[in-house]
């Protein structure tokens, strides 16, 4: 276990030291807030539905998390090619143990990054409803943490190539986060819409984060919370057989 | 104690190591002798469990690298050809991970990082972070990382290239010293003929993926009537081991390395 725990605490160290990485990667959950927050509140009260950052500022709270999730799998490609891979394949300890501290590693800071995302929904006036639910609010954001750097881990232990990553990751992870209500509710959308953003598992962790944080859910919270899970569970295995693979 | 035999690793249709066998006794500084593209790093990595044998066996300290990989890591520490260090680590951390990976207690991990740090002259350094050191600290570093765990067996695979000549032999220094001190037995790679004869009490001569010479320095020479290793290489492969010699394919892949690595 000491092997897993220092592994996590590295990738931490790492991201502490990294004010600039930290920074940009807030720039884009920012952007998200201010420009549609302000820019689409107005729409979205003249149909009735409410204050908009109500219902957008969950979205961007998992939208900070998925991406730096997702993207950590980068570092694997990173450790690959500056040889720190190489000092933790041929330690005493099982791949396994190794892929569970780069995971954990990888989705505590996904989940730091969400908390300082949520802070500045805050200030950008989103009032939480039901304090009760907070615990249910960060353990989606805990799950969306864990699913997304599993998706990092898969892709970054299944490409050898840099430059290719950023494009791959984007590939994958962007439309995820479009068809996932995070920025808009399902109901009224296009059938083939609608069905894409229902088989979309990320659609379920949002509606939990949302539904904990405002009290409203398009899906009951058993339900998002079950889905969610059993799809970070399948992810984190994949990972592991994925990274379990890596040859040096 | 190192035993291998009929050691073999392909890579698609290239055979790169080709039925290599040997022992080397406990205690022994054991040099591995060959050109670029000889098979060196593949051997080392093998040995070292990194990487899957195609056929053959490796014992070390009497495990079976293939079935008891967790044992065999546990008895060896290796200096990798390329940098292995966490770059925005310091010196002292990267030595903490490694300590708490091989398992090694909270006190004796203090204990030994003071010690080991000292020994290779980086102690002074040890809270600055790694990617300001230079390539020759990085290798003092990774040797005091490789001993953290006190092993039996060290692996070094060509623990001074790129070094200047006095770096050199000051990383010789210390591992001879080590190897003195721990009763530590050292494998090294190598395609300098004066590290070879100067450093290893037994060599193995490697060309193509084989085997060629066995013996000390010494008997080596003797054997193929040469004045030195220089030409005794020659009277055994029929080529110079210089870096020039390198395939283009060789050459290809370290410029494509040294690319890859910059970006
Ligand atoms: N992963 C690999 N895939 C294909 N060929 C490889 C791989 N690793 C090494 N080789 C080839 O195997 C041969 C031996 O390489 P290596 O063991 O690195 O040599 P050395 O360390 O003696 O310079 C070289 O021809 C090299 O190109
Ligand atoms: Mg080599």
């Amino acid at each position: 276990m000491g092997a897993v725990w220092i592994l996590c605490l590295r990738q931490l160290k790492r991201y502490a030291r990294a004010r600039a990485r930290i920074l940009a990667s807030l720039g884009q959950p920012v952007l998200f807030l201010v420009a549609l927050g302000f820019g689409f509140a107005p729409v979205f009260k003249q149909a009735g539905r409410g204050d908009y950052i109500e219902y957008l500022a969950p979205g961007v709270v998992a939208m900070g998390i998925l991406f730096t999730a997702a993207f950590s799998g980068i570092e694997i490609i990173w450790d690959r090619q500056f040889g720190f891979l190489k000092e933790t394949l041929v330690a005493p300890i099982s791949r396994l143990q190794i892929v569970l501290g780069r995971t954990l590693g990888g989705a505590a800071v996904a989940l730091l990054q969400g908390v300082v995302v949520f802070g500045l929904c805050i200030l950008a006036g989103f009032r939480v409803q039901r304090p009760a639910l907070l615990p249910v609010a960060f353990a989606f954001m805990a799950l969306i943490s864990l699913a997304f750097t599993a998706v990092g881990t898969v892709i970054g232990s299944s490409l050898d190539d840099m430059q290719a990553l950023p494009l791959v990751m984007n590939l994958v992870v962007t439309p995820l986060f479009f068809l996932s209500s995070a920025i808009f509710p399902l109901e009224g959308l296009p059938r083939w819409l609608m069905l894409a953003s229902r088989l979309n598992p990320l659609t379920y962790g949002i509606d939990g984060l949302r539904g904990a944080l405002t009290g409203e859910f398009a899906t009951p919270l058993a339900l998002d919370a079950l889905i969610l899970g059993a799809v970070t569970v399948a992810l984190l295995a994949l990972g592991a057989w994925r990274f379990s693979r890596i040859e040096v | 104690m190192i035993e291998v035999r009929e050691l073999v690793k392909d890579f698609g249709g290239f055979r790169a190591v080709d039925g290599v066998s040997f022992a080397v006794p406990a205690g022994q500084i054991f040099g591995f002798l060959g050109p670029n593209g000889a098979g060196k790093t593949t051997t080392v990595k093998m040995l070292t469990t990194v990487l899957r044998p195609t056929s053959g066996t490796v014992l070390i300290d009497g495990h079976d690298a293939a079935r008891e990989p967790l044992a065999a890591r546990r008895c060896l520490g290796i200096v990798f050809q390329d940098p292995s260090v966490d770059n925005e680590l310091t010196a002292a951390e990267n030595l903490e991970v490694h300590g708490v990976l091989y398992g090694v207690p909270a006190a004796e991990r203090r204990r030994a990082c003071e010690e080991l740090l000292r020994f290779v002259e980086l102690w002074e350094r040890r809270d600055e972070i790694v990617k300001q050191f230079s390539g020759g600290m990085i290798r003092r570093l990774e040797l005091a990382r490789a001993l953290m765990h006190k092993p039996r067996i060290l692996f070094l695979d060509e623990p001074t290239v790129g070094l200047d000549p006095q770096t050199r032999s000051h990383i010789w220094a210390f591992v001879e010293r080590s190897a003195r001190e721990r009763a530590t037995t050292v494998f090294f790679t190598t395609h300098y003929m004066d590290e070879a004869e100067r450093v290893a009490q037994e060599l193995a001569v490697i060309d193509h993926g084989r085997i060629v010479a066995r013996g000390s320095p010494e008997a080596i020479k003797r054997q193929t009537k040469a004045a030195t290793l220089e030409e005794a290489f020659i009277a055994l492969t029929g080529h110079s081991i210089r870096d020039e010699d390198a395939s283009p394919a060789d050459q290809m892949r370290q410029m494509s390395k040294l690319w890859r690595g910059r970006r």
